[in-house]
């Protein structure tokens, strides 16, 4: 699964794209979050307020229950600041 | 139309363009979204703004908020452009254009736009200054703007 990161979220985790084998029982964009706190300082960092932080699974914005299992690429970011 | 791109834009060209070999459009709404220094303000002054975007979701996000106006008003035209990289204060950074017989659809239509654009596309702005970079934040104000747009039925009106 390619995951990718923005704004802050990427200067806390310090990588803008990965691709990562997520472990089978991970099922919801929340879980993702509470996986990826685990895996180093810098995520656990990046995580720290996961309820601040969005997400878009395949170019589209996501929810925290939303299911992860056939997504090809998922965004975290923060909250849009455009226009 | 949706653009999204580093360099600047021409209001005039663009509205030339879409006017272009056409008679029919009665009303044409441009809204301008410029870099702002706060100089004297809680936030600081500004000497640089960056935009990141989401290449790919960036586009989608933009066709499908442009797509939801097209289905609510009558629109004869539409157009966003948006700029990403390293901007500075009185840069431009995102255009929207709308054209319509009647100046109301083009009126509403543009506003929806920009407040749409503003909560849902994804663009993040950081501010460069004096006392070092930030990130800016959202506004729940922007939020409850958008919010508005959904409790109304323009389509049936």
């Amino acid at each position: 699964m390619r995951l990718l990161y923005f704004a802050w979220v990427k200067e806390k985790t310090g990588i803008g794209a990965e691709d990562v084998d997520v472990p089978g029982e991970v099922a919801t964009v929340a879980e993702l979050m509470a996986w990826l706190k685990t895996r180093g300082p810098e995520f656990a960092y990046a995580f720290e307020r996961a309820e601040v932080i969005r997400a878009a699974v395949d170019h589209t914005h996501a929810r925290a229950d939303t299911k992860i299992a056939d997504a090809r690429e998922i965004a975290f970011f923060p909250p849009v600041t455009g226009g | 139309m949706i653009r999204v791109q580093e360099d600047d834009f021409d209001v005039g060209a663009e509205i030339a363009a879409l006017q272009s070999g056409r008679t029919d459009i009665g009303a044409i709404v441009t809204f301008t979204g410029t870099v702002r220094d706060q100089t004297g303000q809680e936030t600081g002054s500004v000497t640089e703004m960056t935009l990141e975007h989401y290449p790919g979701m960036t586009e989608t996000e933009l066709a499908r908020i442009e797509q939801e106006a097209l289905a609510r008003w009558p629109l004869q035209a539409s157009l966003i452009v948006h700029r990403v990289g390293t901007l500075k204060p009185g840069d431009n950074i995102v255009l929207v254009v709308t054209a319509s017989a009647h100046r109301d659809a083009a009126f509403d239509a543009a506003r929806f736009l920009m407040d749409y654009l503003k909560t849902s596309a994804p663009f993040w702005k950081r501010e460069s200054g004096p006392s070092g970079d930030k990130w800016v934040e959202a506004k729940t104000a922007d939020d409850k703007t958008a919010a508005r747009w959904r409790e109304r039925n323009d389509a049936t009106e």
